[in-house]
């Protein structure tokens, strides 16, 4: 394992918007209901420009919900959610996206009967492809095993290929915020360190601000600049990743033998 | 022998009428997984609308270029019916999407009802005729006293139908729009994700298969000459079988469903009975739903879920 808790304490180079202070994406007191089953009760929890934050959280917890309220599907009942200054709480899931929020969901969500490329293309809609043919490049460096598979449906890539085409999907937006849910979810862990490689090399080099979902805590609260622990609808701490993996409740639950 | 193969052409301009308004089933299943059994009667009202338009350029406007005619006619009658279908659409469809799945279903039979008692009252109940538009006949060959014949209006059903589907199979496949269209069929909650918007989405759906079924609908009208307010229904449930044969959900089975069923239909009167015609039509859309429920050129399943 190479040495990720070095980076975690500095932050990635500012951008224009940083001198404000205000960070940009906060969730404020957000309530999320599915049906009469309250699923979020009240989270509060800010994301920075330039940094990697990681929410960790049993089954259950609302990690998912959480990340899908930010995009608005479904809305919060209560509270407020603000990205780079804009109250979105209310905006259509399209609306909010074309902020350039991007999303790589839960289950990947990869579009079976389309190719890769058209996958990819997807991905870069909400600015009319401009940029598309950069951007892929870019992707193929990334992960090439997309380059490959470029003209693949979708619905028959690995389970680890449609990772890495949800990420890269995620990203032909030149989103201002990724949002990830459980990137690691069932890859070879060779695959889930080069996915977090991806991840924190975007982050470094290009200020990429992440919001990460995990299962996987340790490794993701080492690449964490700070992190969030989600119990039952609740923020219950929060910390910088260092200080949250050496803290008794996140060792007992989320890490087994001090991993 | 001759027979048949004047049976093979007026099956092929049948199935082409039908394959057009299949594509208007298949499209709207494919994205909101229901039935829209109103798309029938936007079909008869895009004939009336067709008539209509005729009609007063003819009469009114004095023009006699046929082909002039038969252009201004089809970019009207596409307009106006894709208009009422959007509208049905936006009244009567969307605000049931949250709701229980035959909601908007039921809604749709309403629809029906709605389109062919409006057009039975603005337009009285008798068939509408129209004057002959394109008489002309080609004679293919001729042999034993028949003729094996190609009108020109089978041409043009022909032909223009095949240039739509072109131009239509582009639209699907290599635009942008195209693409968010199937993005949505496939996961409309992702496609949000990406940015698009789903309910215009849904909406030029709509809007798409009207436009379709309403050249099909001035085809029809310039075929058989007159139009009835009653004429949504058959044909409609012929284009819904046709769908469901081809697979429903494939545009080029819509086609493909289309063409069989207006082949069955002409080879079935020509010698069997005539009669039973709709019977046939309608026994292979029992067998295939027992048999095939996937359709000829349904979703192969290769795909993992
Ligand atoms: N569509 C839904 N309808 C009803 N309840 C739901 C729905 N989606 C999630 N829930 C419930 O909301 C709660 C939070 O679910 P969520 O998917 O956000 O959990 P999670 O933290 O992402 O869990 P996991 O780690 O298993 O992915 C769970 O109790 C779940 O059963
Ligand atoms: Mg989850």
């Amino acid at each position: 394992m190479s040495a990720p808790a070095e980076t975690t304490e500095a932050p990635a180079p500012a951008r224009a918007s940083e001198p404000r202070g205000a960070p940009l994406l906060s969730v404020a007191g957000v309530k999320t209901y599915y049906g009469k089953i309250i699923a979020l009760k009240g989270v509060d929890l800010e994301v920075n420009e330039g940094e990697i934050v990681t929410l960790i959280g049993a089954n259950g917890a609302g990690k998912s919900t959480l990340m899908m309220t930010i995009c608005g599907s479904p809305q919060a009942r209560e509270g407020r959610i603000v990205f780079d200054g804009r109250d979105i709480t209310r905006m259509a899931t399209h609306d909010i996206m074309r902020l350039r929020i991007a999303q790589s969901p839960e289950g990947r969500r990869i579009f079976a009967r389309m190719t890769v490329y058209e996958n990819l293309q997807m991905g870069a809609a909400i600015d009319g492809n401009a940029h598309f043919d950069a951007d892929l490049e870019r992707m193929f460096e990334l992960f090439p095993r997309l380059k490959e598979r470029i003209n693949q449906r979708g619905g028959t890539l690995s389970g680890g290929e449609q990772q890495m085409l949800a990420i890269a999907r995620a990203l032909m937006s030149r989103p201002r915020l990724l949002l990830l849910d459980e990137p690691s979810l069932g890859l070879a862990p060779l695959v889930v360190r080069q996915i977090f490689e991806v991840i924190r090399d975007l982050n470094a080099s290009e200020g990429l601000t992440v919001f990460l979902v995990e299962q996987n805590a340790y490794h993701a609260l080492k690449l964490a600049h700070r992190g969030y622990v989600l119990v039952n609808g609740l923020i219950t701490l929060s910390g910088t990743g260092r200080e949250l993996l050496e803290r008794p409740e996140v060792k007992a639950a989320y890490l087994e033998g001090g991993r | 022998m001759e027979v048949f193969l004047q049976q093979l052409i007026n099956g092929l301009t049948l199935g082409s009428i039908y394959g057009l308004i299949a594509i208007g089933y298949t499209m709207v299943f494919g994205i909101i997984g229901m039935v829209n059994f109103a798309h029938g009667d936007v079909f008869m009202v895009s004939a009336f609308i067709g008539l209509i338009c005729v009609l007063l350029l003819t009469t009114v406007l004095g023009m006699s270029s046929i082909f002039l005619i038969l252009a201004i006619t089809l970019v009207v009658a596409m307009l106006f019916t894709s208009l009422v279908s959007w509208t049905i659409e936006r009244v009567a469809y969307r605000p049931l999407r949250g709701s229980f799945r035959l909601a908007p279903m039921i809604s749709a039979i309403g629809m029906s009802i709605f389109l062919s008692n409006f057009v039975q009252v603005a337009q009285g109940p008798r068939n509408k005729p129209l004057p002959p538009m394109v008489p002309d006949v080609i004679v293919l060959m001729e042999r034993n006293g028949y003729q094996v014949t190609l009108a020109y209006k089978q041409l043009i059903i022909m032909a223009v139908t095949a240039l739509l589907l072109v131009g239509f199979w582009w639209l699907v496949q290599k635009t942008p729009l195209g693409r968010a269209q199937r993005a949505c069929e496939q996961d409309r909650k992702m496609a949000a994700l990406l940015g698009v918007n789903v309910d215009r989405t849904i909406s030029l759906t709509f809007v798409i298969g009207a436009a379709l079924a309403a050249v099909a609908g001035v085809m029809y009208l310039m075929y058989y000459g007159v139009v009835n307010f009653a004429d949504g229904f058959v044909p409609g449930v012929k284009a819904f079988t046709a769908a469901v044969l081809g697979g429903i959900g494939s545009l080029p089975g819509a086609v493909l469903g289309g063409l069989l069923i207006g082949l069955i239909e002409t080879l079935w009167s020509a010698y069997f009975s005539i009669e039973y015609k709709d019977v046939a039509a309608f026994s292979i859309l029992v067998l295939v739903l027992i048999f095939m429920p996937q359709g000829l050129l349904g979703r192969p399943d290769v795909e993992k879920v």
